[in-house]
């Protein structure tokens, strides 16, 4: 059992725990993940570690309610316990030879992309940080980013808080004025994702894309985080829980990312409608 | 008293009644059939059978003590050399090991070995109090990595010599292969935990969630104190075909789709953990894992299950007894029969219509039988223009697994064959000093019965290694 130590509200639908966990939080480095398991007979589900307190012994992590286990989940207090915790997991983000690099985030995706800034920012790196949102209501860890960051730009799809646009608007910008980086990362949404890729590709510059596929065990048994490269016209397939989370966004087969996130769409709405009514009821 | 030429039939659900339900197929020998099946042993001096047996049960011994009606007795006997005793019952291929060297099976039936040591060990499980006696311990301590057969079995060695063992497991339940990989009918998981619980009380200290070469290196253990490593982690990632299709929606693994229904039960009714249930279901492969695919996959609703297989039923690796059991379930052998593409559903009016990207058949070609290969079996060739489409909706490879990188990225020094498989010597050690390792980690993937014997042997290794250091 890893009991949760802290937990705050970052919006609506983000929340942002620590878990007891010093094994992992000794161990974790900006990239890697975990899996967890909420309650006894719960699904094992995968998120990206967040930051850690290797002093307190604890893992951070942000989540989106986006389905029944994160909704659950999202239901537990401070002072209480989750069934299962384990990780590091993956590789974590490469560093080395690295002195500009320019972060990307989409969503709960900057949840993400914020340690991998700071990892940057620590190593003496410029930084740039790209964040983008849907609306203003959504925007998450903006002053994290500008503690870490050369230079930040925040981005909405409707333009009511930063600039209107999406990601790659500031990143076509830049790129377009001559700027290079040794760097592009890019976490978020794969369509956002795919994007980023297309815009840095007129300007040769390589991008590494944080891929979350559907996960069960996380260590290289089950099979089922795979995704295809394309790698010198031969298709390659690799298994993201040990070869990644990280990739060369030029090769990822991000289409077949896609339909493959989608397998379970139906099952996961019904299990969510589940869930949200369970809990109604428990309130009433 | 005269031979009894044939075993005692095992009683077993009746086809139509298991093929819809996941409750143990087989149901066990009564005490009478028990005594009945124990009187069949000739006690022949040679006792052939302990031979035969991976980890060397008294065989001849313990059925004497049934026998006698003594069936705790026996059940000593047989834990003297085996850890696990109620899995071996369920799962062991008999008939190619102690079975096959009994002496009533020269001219008769063999002695009906499994279900006896079956029997037994569930005769013993049954009892409300069970006495264990723990040794006195010796202080040394001992990690496992992996909670699997080999695992287990090497954990319950060295407890019984008096070693502080600890056993680390990367996922949250122990048991490894039984508990995630062999379906509830063949291994029912209270069986595998009764066994676990045994290990505990042996003061076998089982830490889940911890994944050795990620939460804490070999290096580490070694640090923390532990003075000998076994690393019994088991095949690995899965094998693909390397055929288009292979990403489509409804392509499993067999680790992924047994995973699903064994571990995270997805077999039970309004699971957590969502599987594709129905429809027409394609298992390519031959082995015990392929079939075990193929009857869960009956078993959750599919309305027509195929395995398809490359080389014909003298060639089929899995176990008889299972063949036998799938077919009368209504599984369709579909032999001499190779997948050359799986084909997708893709509406061209519709891109948002929720088919696409959804498995819709898979393509096959026709074999023949041609010169033996360097493995002594035919091997198969294409028939050309023989290619034909089963129409299936979802397909689930059980061709083999290649080896778990995680161990040997983070052990310096510790050496690999060319098939990623971890070497060892003849007394289970590595490369490594104070490293041993067994079962599948070492073999590729084999039976659970003979990781169990690697365990035994490395856990005699490791006894040794220790006792000379002191």
């Amino acid at each position: 059992m890893y009991k949760i130590i802290t937990k705050k509200s970052l919006n609506t639908t983000v929340t942002q725990m620590e878990i007891e966990a010093p094994l992992v939080a000794r161990k974790a480095k900006p990239g890697q993940f975990i899996i967890l398991r909420v309650d006894e007979e719960g699904e094992r589900i995968p998120l990206t570690v967040a930051g850690t307190d290797k002093g307190k012994g604890t893992v951070k992590i942000i989540f989106q309610i986006v389905g029944a286990t994160t909704l659950k989940l999202n239901h537990k207090n401070e002072g209480e316990y989750i069934e299962d915790f384990v990780g590091p997991l993956g590789e974590p983000t490469k560093t080395e030879g690295i002195h500009s690099v320019c972060i990307i985030g989409g969503g709960v995706g900057c949840a993400i992309a914020m340690p991998v800034a700071e990892e940057f920012h620590r190593l003496g790196c410029n930084v740039t940080s790209i964040i983008g949102f849907r609306n203003k209501d959504i925007v998450i860890l903006e002053d994290e980013f500008n503690r870490c960051s050369d230079r930040l730009f925040v981005y909405t799809d409707d333009g009511s808080y930063g600039k209107q646009g999406n990601v790659t608007v500031p990143l076509k910008e830049m790129l377009e004025n001559g700027e290079t980086f040794d760097e592009i990362i890019t976490i978020g949404p794969l369509i956002m994702m795919k994007f980023v890729v297309l815009t840095a590709k007129p300007f040769n510059i390589p991008v590494t894309v944080s891929m979350n596929p559907i996960m069960i065990d996380g260590t290289g048994m089950c099979g089922c985080c795979r995704l295809t490269l394309n790698q010198d016209g031969k298709r390659v397939t690799k298994f993201a829980c040990v070869d990644g989370p990280d990739f060369n966004g030029y090769e990822v087969d991000f289409d077949e990312a896609m339909s493959r996130n989608r397998m379970y769409t139906d099952f996961e709405r019904h299990a969510y409608e589940d869930t949200c009514n369970l809990f109604q009821k428990e309130v009433a | 008293m005269a031979l009894i030429e044939k075993k005692n039939e095992m009683p077993v659900q009746t086809p139509e009644e298991r093929a819809h339900n996941f409750k143990e197929v087989a149901l066990g020998y009564s005490e009478e059939t028990a005594l009945n099946e124990a009187s069949r042993c000739l006690h022949c001096p040679t006792q052939p059978c302990v031979t035969g047996c991976p980890v060397n049960i008294h065989i001849p011994d313990f059925i004497a003590k049934v026998k006698e009606g003594k069936f705790e007795e026996a059940y000593q006997i047989i834990s003297e050399t085996s850890s696990l005793p109620a899995v071996c019952g369920r799962v062991c291929p008999q008939e190619s090991q102690c079975e096959s060297k009994c002496t009533m099976g020269i001219r008769f039936e063999p002695v009906g070995i499994g279900r006896l040591e079956r029997f037994v060990a569930d005769y013993h499980n049954s009892l409300s109090y069970i006495k264990i006696n723990v040794p006195e311990s010796n202080g040394h301590k001992v990690a496992i990595i992996g909670s699997g057969p080999s695992g287990l079995t090497c954990a319950g060695d060295l407890a019984k010599k008096g070693y502080k063992v600890t056993v680390f497991e990367a996922l949250h339940t122990p048991g490894g292969v039984l508990v995630y990989g062999i379906p509830e009918f063949r291994l029912p998981k209270s069986i595998v935990a009764k066994e676990v619980d045994t290990l505990k009380k042996l003061n076998v200290d089982i830490e889940t969630n911890v994944v050795i070469g990620k939460t804490l290196t070999i290096d580490e253990l070694f640090e923390d104190g532990y003075e000998a490593v076994f690393i019994g982690t088991g095949a690995g990632l899965p094998n693909f075909m390397n055929i288009p299709g292979e990403s489509l929606k409804g392509v499993y693994s067999a680790n992924e789709f047994l995973t699903r229904s064994n571990l995270m039960k997805a077999y039970k009714e309004d699971p957590i953990t969502p599987i594709m249930k129905g429809g027409n279901v394609a298992v390519v492969g031959g082995g015990n894992v392929a079939m075990d695919a193929a009857r869960t996959a009956l078993r959750l609703g599919a309305e027509k299950v195929y395995i398809v297989y490359r080389r014909s039923m003298e060639e089929l690796p899995a176990r008889k007894e299972e063949v036998e059991h799938a077919k009368e379930e209504g599984v369709d052998f579909r032999l001499l029969n190779n997948p050359v593409e799986i084909l997708g559903y893709n509406n061209p009016d519709d891109p948002r219509d929720p088919k696409n990207g959804f498995v819709a058949g898979i393509r096959c070609i026709k074999m023949e039988l041609g010169e033996a290969d360097a493995s002594g079996r035919r091997r198969p060739v294409e028939i050309p223009g023989s290619e034909f489409v089963l129409d299936v909706d979802t397909i689930i490879m059980a061709i083999g697994t290649s080896p778990n990188p995680l161990i040997k990225n983070t052990t310096e020094g510790l050496e690999v064959n060319k098939r990623g498989g971890i070497v060892i010597d003849e007394s289970g050690l590595t490369s490594r000093n104070g490293v041993f390792a067994g079962g599948d980690a070492v073999t590729g993937a084999a039976t659970v019965i003979s990781a169990m014997g690697a365990g035994k042997l490395a856990a005699r290794g490791i006894d040794e290694y220790l006792s000379n250091k002191r």
